[in-house]
């Protein structure tokens, strides 16, 4: 669909999200419009080579408090390429050694006249309080094991782009799940698309749990192999992880990695997916990463794609430098007194 | 329902007819409407003749209001020494008369904490200096409550502690608890632990289960507390020694604990008021306030400590009040410290999720919140009889009332509660026959 044909067939405007913390918080619909601006946004900047002015004057930040540099970087060029402007902050300790609350530092942010401000955090429900204390949209961009909703939805566009629609295809979601914001993204995306993910894992990672929300369990890669259309290979988080889950990293890559022996006992068709940065060897080898089935470097192009249709449904149908202010006000006003 | 105070400018402040007020005698088991005389701060006589009450006495109407011996409540943090900022003896106690406590009895993890008689000391005299609710202090059971080796219980016991407690922290060494638990049975005394395995809690903020699942917050397992609560009662078991468990929440502790009890051992099983009806759900919000120890936790939990409370497993009910500033619940909720403020909520909390669901009547109520805790520490309080102080309080069980946290008494207001409709609230606290807090 060609993107100003997307906006004038009157679909844009069913969005009525302010903010964008979770795919969790989407419907079926307004993951289907994401993906279908992304792919119309794709074709009207040319990949890149044309920059569009659709959110000319507007400013958004980028404010990390854990490292990152693709995910920041995807944002920028997303921004860029929309024609806005953007303000980077990054910060690698928390707020409490810096003496500064979390808070605080976004709200001086917002004061230099920003329209988004992109969060990512290690803790699970920082762009949910930041939602409550500023005025304009908050997009996350990962928050702890909780959400990282882009990357989930990048997932589901580099799928559909593949294979048309994302309906009855097998999707096993290959390691850390218990840490992993991704894993929580693509699987409500999953479910809500027709999916039927499969969480895929070490039981020290991969709860049992997971089973009410209607996704399959596994323990054994080997075991769901052949049904799979779809891998995504997540890295293990040795920084989020507090007792090691698993003896070694030999013995987790003989378990779970994605090897060549393995891609012979797979769907002739299957994907391999990682959301990055990959450890080589570890989750997948360089062969298979580098492979014919890998659609690795497809997602981080989908990923600016995704982003800028995610700018673009929340601060495209504003005034610039408004936010949202008739609805911010009223609930900054009550906040203030009472968090 | 109409209440009506008319205080007389001759009449002692300690003179006092309370007429028309549902009476409830914990200790006695009785429930009955009449009239209450307090005479000189004590309480002097039920239903006497007109001959007998003083000339000069004040006088309160109570139509249609409940009334019984003052709350107390376990190991309220009342901020001071070292954590003004959360709360204040003045603000905390003035809290707790506005919540029907007429005594509170302070944790011990003060800045310093409380593990040397000076530190006592200077608990109760600056609570008696306020003139308000009294105070009965904790001392801790290790020094500094680091749970390394213990302090020095005999001198703290002379300084007046009523019992020890390395509260909120457990205590984890099992060899320190151990030993603990046969020191202070020359004291008589009874050590409140917070029942924890905090090797499988470490670093986390929620209980364990779906809904912590997707919101990816680190983990609090129910079974680090029934781990807990298991090696306590052996404990117990091994060394005849006092514990009281201060606040269960699991399926898991309450089923122990109803064994326990059930051989007799010498142990008192207590529950924060919140894990009798707040749900792991609840941090959907990702509100700062839910994040309380021991943890929201789910349904299946709340309904087996509910069970406990009414089959008489679980003894005493406590607010659980910690007082947390704004600036420290604003941050991030790995960094959030634990705790919701109580004090002013527990009697719409009790109404609301006990009483009206007729889990307890209010004999039952009243025992959880004063007779019990007073036995358990030996203090005065939880009876009507002739000759005991008058700590009393007057409860309007119908009001419904809606919660505005910044307008509570207490200096930090962190709660889950507000803007939550509860019924049933204090409308009059006495200490000592003194009316110190009238709803007006």
């Amino acid at each position: 669909m060609d993107f100003h044909t997307a906006i004038s067939s009157g679909i844009a405007p069913v969005w009525q999200h302010q903010h964008l913390l979770g795919v969790e918080d989407l419907t079926g619909d307004e993951i289907t419009l994401t993906l279908d601006l992304a792919e119309a946004l794709q074709v009207a900047t040319e990949s890149g080579r044309n920059k569009l002015s659709l959110l000319k004057g507007r400013t958004i930040a980028n404010l990390f408090f854990e490292n990152s540099t693709r995910t920041r970087n995807s944002f920028s060029l997303a921004a860029k390429r929309l024609g806005a402007d953007t303000v980077e902050f990054s910060s690698s300790g928390s707020s409490v050694s810096k003496g500064e609350t979390f808070i605080d530092t976004a709200k001086t942010i917002e004061a230099m006249g920003v329209d988004a401000v992109v969060v990512r955090h290690a803790t699970p429900g920082t762009p949910h309080l930041l939602s409550r204390h500023l005025k304009g949209s908050i997009i996350n961009a990962g928050d702890g094991a909780h959400e990282h909703p882009t990357q989930g939805l990048l997932d589901l566009c580099t799928i559909r782009q593949q294979r048309g629609s994302l309906k009855g295809l097998t999707v096993a979601l290959v390691g850390d799940i218990a840490h992993s914001r991704t894993a929580r993204s693509n699987i409500w995306g999953l479910l809500k698309l027709g999916a039927k993910p499969i969480v895929c894992g070490p039981a020290t990672l991969v709860s049992k749990r997971w089973e009410k929300m209607g996704v399959e369990v596994a323990h054994s890669l080997d075991e769901i192999l052949p049904r799979c259309d779809v891998l995504n290979l997540l890295r293990i988080q040795f920084e989020r992880q507090s007792t090691r889950p698993f003896p070694s990293v030999h013995e987790y890559a003989l378990l779970y990695a994605m090897t060549n022996e393995r891609m012979l006992r797979s769907k002739k068709d299957i994907l391999i997916m990682a959301p990055g940065p990959i450890n080589r060897g570890v989750e997948l080898t360089p062969e298979v990463a580098d492979g014919p089935h890998s659609v690795i470097l497809k997602q981080v192009t989908n990923g600016i794609a995704i982003r800028m249709a995610v700018l673009w449904l929340l601060l495209g149908q504003k005034e610039p430098g408004k936010g949202n202010v008739s609805v911010a006000q009223k609930d900054s006003k009550e906040e203030s007194r009472y968090v | 329902m109409m209440s009506s105070v008319s205080v007389s400018s001759e009449a002692p402040k300690d003179n006092w007819l309370i007429e028309r007020v549902r009476w409830i005698d914990p200790r006695a088991g009785t429930d009955r409407i009449g009239r209450l005389l307090i005479v000189g701060g004590k309480i002097a006589g039920f239903d006497c003749l007109d001959d007998d009450v003083p000339q000069q006495v004040n006088r309160y109407d109570g139509t249609g209001l409940i009334g019984g011996p003052g709350w107390i409540d376990l190991a309220t943090e009342l901020g001071e020494p070292g954590r003004e900022e959360d709360e204040t003896l003045a603000t905390g106690l003035m809290s707790a008369l506005a919540g029907g406590f007429t005594s509170v009895v302070s944790s011990a993890n003060t800045i310093p904490a409380i593990d040397t008689p000076a530190s006592v000391q200077f608990i109760q005299q600056k609570a008696a200096r306020t003139g308000l609710a009294r105070v009965y202090a904790l001392g801790c059971v290790s020094k500094g409550r680091h749970g390394e080796e213990l302090a020095e219980i005999g001198s703290l016991v002379e300084a007046g502690v009523v019992a020890l407690s390395d509260a909120p922290n457990p205590i984890d060494s099992n060899a320190l608890l151990k030993r603990a638990l046969e020191y202070c049975s020359m004291f008589d005394k009874v050590i409140l632990d917070h029942p924890e395995v905090t090797s499988l809690s470490y670093r986390g903020v929620m209980h364990e289960d779906m809904t912590q699942m997707i919101l990816g917050l680190a983990p609090m397992p129910a079974e680090s507390e029934d781990l807990a609560t298991s090696r306590d009662i052996r404990l117990v078991e091994a060394t005849g020694g006092r514990l009281h468990l201060l606040g269960i929440s699991t399926a898991g502790s309450v089923e122990l604990c109803r064994r326990a009890k059930s051989r007799e051992e010498p142990l008192t099983v207590g529950i924060s008021i919140a894990n009798l009806h707040c749900l792991d759900t609840q941090l959907r919000s990702f509100d700062s306030n839910c994040k309380i120890n021991p943890p929201m936790r789910s349904q299946i939990h709340v309904d087996a400590c509910r069970e406990g409370l009414a089959d008489g497993t679980i003894d005493i009910i406590s607010t659980g009040h910690r007082p947390c500033s704004l600036e420290k619940k604003m941050q991030e909720l790995d960094a959030v410290p634990f705790g919701m403020v109580g004090l002013e909520t527990a009697i719409g909390q009790v109404v609301t999720h006990v009483i009206e669901p007729g889990l307890l009547d209010w004999i039952g109520v009243f025992q959880k919140f004063s007779s019990r805790p007073a036995a358990l520490l030996q203090i005065p309080g939880g009876s009507l009889s002739v000759g005991e102080t008058a700590d009393l309080v007057l409860i309007n069980p119908t009001d419904k009332w809606t919660v505005d946290a910044p307008k509570m008494m207490t200096k930090a207001y962190n709660t889950p509660l507000h803007r939550t409709e509860l019924t049933g609230r204090a409308v009059a606290t006495f200490v000592g026959g003194v009316l110190k807090f009238n709803l007006a």
